[in-house]
């Protein structure tokens, strides 16, 4: 299990810093791909690896001096304020629901992948 | 692009994570680039964006009990690892050819979500 989480990250980091999606994209149906993970515990682990991830990209970024705060507060808080609910409605939701959103989302990234 | 949008499309990112766990990356770069920033401020700056989002987003989901801490440190280390490889390759190989070749892979991996949720009980 812990040779799959690893490669699981590994190929996350990679894809997210050379197609800037985030790991989470690739993370959550590798999860339910290959680990067999229901989808709540999927999207819920993917948010705490994105934390260590994101930080430690920031932190690349910022000595760069390409970290504008005033913008991150901009979109992160009230990004902040709706995954309070977005979580909540998450829960009330059966699984297969969930997945299956998922599966549309991920196509919409594809596309809009392919088009951009 | 007005700051209202800009807000709007914060809380579409929240939403995004809360559903899907994604960071809201993939909403804010667009929308800081359409608010003036160049690529890689845009870049850095949703990083940023995304630490207070996943910090509510993985509490709240710590909460339900439904994170697997040990997994996450797993996953996200690696990650942190790797992203540093995927820069240097995103800056040598043609981004366009290998961004449809990923963009075919997502639709695989989308159909194969769809076809295991349907079997689903509940």
């Amino acid at each position: 299990m812990q040779v799959r989480l690893v490669l699981i990250g590994l190929v996350a980091g990679f894809f997210s810093a050379l197609f800037g999606v985030g790991g989470g994209v690739v993370i959550v149906p590798l999860l339910l791909l290959f680990c067999s993970w229901e989808a709540r515990s999927a999207t819920a682990t993917s948010l705490a690896a994105i934390g260590i991830t994101a930080v430690s990209g920031v932190v690349a970024y910022a000595i760069h001096g390409d970290v504008r705060v005033e913008y991150a507060a901009l979109v992160g808080f009230p990004a902040a304020v709706s995954v309070v609910g977005a979580t909540a409605l998450q829960q009330r939701l059966r699984t297969r629901t969930v997945e299956l959103l998922f599966a549309g989302f991920i196509l919409a990234v594809a596309v809009w992948l392919f088009v951009k | 692009m007005t700051y209202a949008l800009a807000i709007v499309l914060g809380l579409a990112a929240g939403v995004l994570a809360g559903m899907f766990g994604v960071g809201g990356g993939i909403l804010f770069v667009p929308t800081l680039i359409a608010l003036g920033l160049n690529q890689h401020e845009a870049i850095g700056t949703s990083l940023l964006a995304i630490v207070p989002t996943v910090l509510v987003g993985t509490w709240r989901q710590s909460r339900y009990g439904n994170v697997r801490w040990r997994a996450a440190a797993i996953l996200g280390l690696a990650a942190a690892a790797s992203a540093q490889g995927g820069v240097v390759l995103a800056e040598a190989l043609p981004a366009s050819t290998l961004r449809r070749l990923f963009a075919g892979l997502l639709v695989l991996v989308a159909a194969q979500v769809a076809w295991r949720a349907r079997r689903r009980e509940s």
